[in-house]
Parts: structure tokens; sequence; C-alpha cells
């Protein structure tokens, strides 16, 4: 392929995961490093630096969209980047040491992960819980706009969350996704965080935790520039036309085959990593 | 004299707290989008300077090499721009995409400060420090 094809097909690929990832709520990062290495041959460390770069693109792009909706809570965010970029740092770093094969062993078992979760119904959340003493003393409780008005919401379980936080952080600086499923686990199971609000707040966070690893990608040569120009443009084409046509009546079997895609992906990686082909 | 009855006030003006950090957020919202259009747009323009010299050479990412220094340091990045390469300005759009949301944290840092809340103060900073070891300090020449 000469450069001129290389381009415009990673574009096109792009631009279609980042428009699906935008469209089913499960983001196309997670897609892309796949797809580049598995349809492209693409080496995953010149795949995740490009994935990096176009996480953090999507997720600072999309974030003035959140804020007017008024649900993120930026001190929830602010503290829990600090367990993010820790991560995120301690992840960059370990990708630069483990080999390739590993790598796509772990990312295979993530995108399984990411595969159950989305077929897996959202937990009720429980209202009215009382307010934990680690929580308040750190102001994270707050309140969001609701259909009966100002809801009011107390966090709770904040060093598993923490603790859960770190783990996202360093699977994001590792794999070069925004790991979205990672931090459902954290805000909306062990922290008890409102839907709306945990997702809007992680939107937030993930730009901030990509950035975190993204520096030492950058100085390390995973970054090609060739790459993630087409990468980058067409994840932030696609999931900022994906966020204005936000349909909700569509999106239920868009999402089934996205985690098709997800789940098919994932073993293919799998396969990949145990018999050294990557 | 009694008192004129307040005007009615939207529900979000009660909670005092999410209120000023609503203010906030949608400033630094704004930033963000700001930073990735920039961004965008250099990355766009040194992109349509490679094509234009290298669309018919072959491409090959099969084989993982690492970056020569002008595309991984901010200072080689710089010297390619000035060297009117097309890679080098792709680069330096992916380098103001990394400090956009570095640019968010250092922002928040004065937020909370106006806010007189030291405890996040302390947090952002401490935010603020790993964003800038990973993108100087990890580095082998600034």
């Amino acid at each position: 392929m000469t450069v001129l094809e290389f381009t415009a097909v990673v574009a096109v690929v792009s631009f279609v995961a980042g428009f699906l990832g935008s469209l089913t709520g499960l983001g196309g990062g997670v897609v892309l490093v796949p797809l580049l290495t598995l349809l492209f041959h693409v080496d995953i460390r010149y795949a995740i630096g490009a994935s990096l770069v176009s996480v953090i693109a999507t997720s600072s792009g999309a974030a003035a969209a959140y804020v007017k909706e008024g649900f993120s809570n930026i001190r929830i965010g602010m503290f829990l980047e600090i367990a993010t970029t820790f991560g995120a740092l301690l992840g960059a770093f370990l990708a630069t040491r483990i080999p390739t094969s590993a790598l796509a062993i772990i990312f295979g078992a993530v995108l399984l992960y990411s595969a159950y979760l989305s077929r897996k119904p959202r937990p009720v959340a429980q209202r009215n819980l009382p307010p934990d003493p680690l929580a308040t003393r750190l102001r994270l409780n707050g309140s969001f706009p609701d259909l009966e008005g100002q809801r009011s919401y107390n966090v709770q379980h904040v060093p598993t969350g923490f603790s859960l936080m770190f783990g996202a952080g360093a699977l994001s600086g590792l794999l070069g996704i925004g790991s979205g499923a990672v931090k459902v686990l954290a805000m909306d199971q062990a922290m008890r965080i409102p839907f709306k609000v945990s997702t809007t707040t992680s939107n937030f966070m993930i730009g901030v935790t990509a950035a975190a690893s993204a520096g030492v990608y950058l100085s390390r040569g995973y970054v090609d520039p060739g790459l993630a120009m087409p990468v980058m443009l067409g994840v932030l084409a696609g999931s900022l036309l994906g966020s204005r046509i936000l349909v909700k009546a569509e999106t239920k079997s868009l999402r089934l085959v996205f985690s098709l895609v997800i789940l098919v992906l994932g073993l293919q990686m799998l396969y990949k990593g145990f018999w050294g082909k990557i | 004299m009694p008192a004129a009855p307040a005007p009615a006030r939207p529900p979000h003006m009660f909670q005092p707290q999410p209120w000023r950090d609503r203010r906030m957020e949608l400033i630094l919202g704004n930033l963000l989008r700001s930073g990735v259009l920039l961004s965008a747009a250099v990355v766009l323009w040194g992109g349509s300077i490679y094509l234009f010299r290298h669309a018919h050479e072959p491409a090959n990412y099969r084989v993982f090499l690492g970056e020569p220094s002008e595309f991984r340091t901010i200072r080689g990045v710089i010297q390619s721009v000035i060297n009117g390469r097309g890679r080098g300005l792709i680069q330096l759009g992916l380098l103001l995409l990394i400090a956009t949301p570095i640019a968010r944290v250092a922002f928040s840092v004065v937020g909370f400060t106006i806010e007189r809340d030291r405890m996040y103060v302390g947090f952002t900073l401490i935010v603020l420090a790993i964003l800038l070891y990973s993108l100087f300090g990890s580095s082998v020449g600034v």
C-alpha cells in the first residue's frame, strides 16, 4: 500500500470506529488498536501510540457538550485523577518493557470484559444512601439536575474506588485506551455514583489520564506522525458526528452489533498473543 | 417597608458549591474544545504537506523502529517545524493536543484557589506535577 492509500483507509476505519463508539457509548478507542494490528498489520506499539492520541482528542472534544448538561462533578474527577494519572504513568513505563504478545493477551482480556459489560444490564441506582465520612471530608458528594429537580447523592467506598481507578489508569497507559469499562466498575459499582454523573465525569478524566501516558509514549518514539494523523482526525470527526445524532431508539441493536465486534476482536487478540503472531 | 419578593431562582442556585463549579467547568470545557480544534487544524495542515510529498511511497508499520529524535522530543519537533517538515507539524499538533488537558488541570488550580479550597488546590497540583513529569521529565532530551 502507498502512503496515500494507507492514510485514506485508516482515516475511514478510524472515522467509523469513532462514530460507532460515540453512538453506542462504548468508546471507539477500544476497537482501534485491534483493527490496526489485525487488519493493517501495524506493530501494536505504533497502534497504541496512535490510539492514545485519539483518546485525548475525543475526550477533550466532547467535554464542552457534557459540561452543558451539568452532570459532571469536578471534585470527584480531580480526586480520582490522582489515581488514574499515577496509574497511567506506571502503565506507560510497563508498556515499554513487557513483550508485545503479553500486551495482545491483556488487550484481548480487556476486550472480552468490555463486551461482557456492555451486555449486562446497568445496576439500578440506589438512592438516599447515607453520607460516607471520608467522602464528606473530601467534599465528593454533590447533586445533579433530574426530572424531579435537583437530586443529591452520597459517594460510597472511596478507597476501593480510588484503587480501581489506579488500575484503570494503568490499563489506559498500557493499552492506549480510555478504559471506560474499569471506570464504570469503580465509579458506578464501588462508589455508587449515579450513572449520568459517572459517565460525564469519567469522560473528563479520560483525556487527563491519556495525557499522562502520552508524554511517555511520544518521548519513547511510539507516536508515529504518519499513522497518528489519520487515526486522530478520523476518530475525532467520527465521534463528533456520533454525538450530534444520538438517536436513542436505534442504539440498542447497534450496541449489540458493536459489542459482538468487540468480542470477535478480543478473541483474535488472544489468539494472536498466545500463538506469537503479533 | 417590606422588601420586594425575591425573584424565582433556578433550583441549582440553592446549591452554592456546584453552581460555582459549574461555571468553572463551562470555561474549562470550552478551553478543551478550542485546544482540540486548534491541534486538529495543525495536524491537518502538517498531514497535507506530508501527503503531498510522500503520497506514493510505500507505507510500512509492520516493524517497530521507534521514531527519530526529531519526532519524539519537544526540541526536535520544533526544529523540524522550522525546517518545514510536514510530519514535524503533525507532531506539533499532537503536542498541542497533549497540552490541552494539562492546561485544563492548570486552570483548575486557579479555579480552586479562587474558591479558597486548599485541599483541592493540593490535589490538582499533584495531578499537574505528574502530567508535567510525563511530558518533560520522562524524555531523554527535552
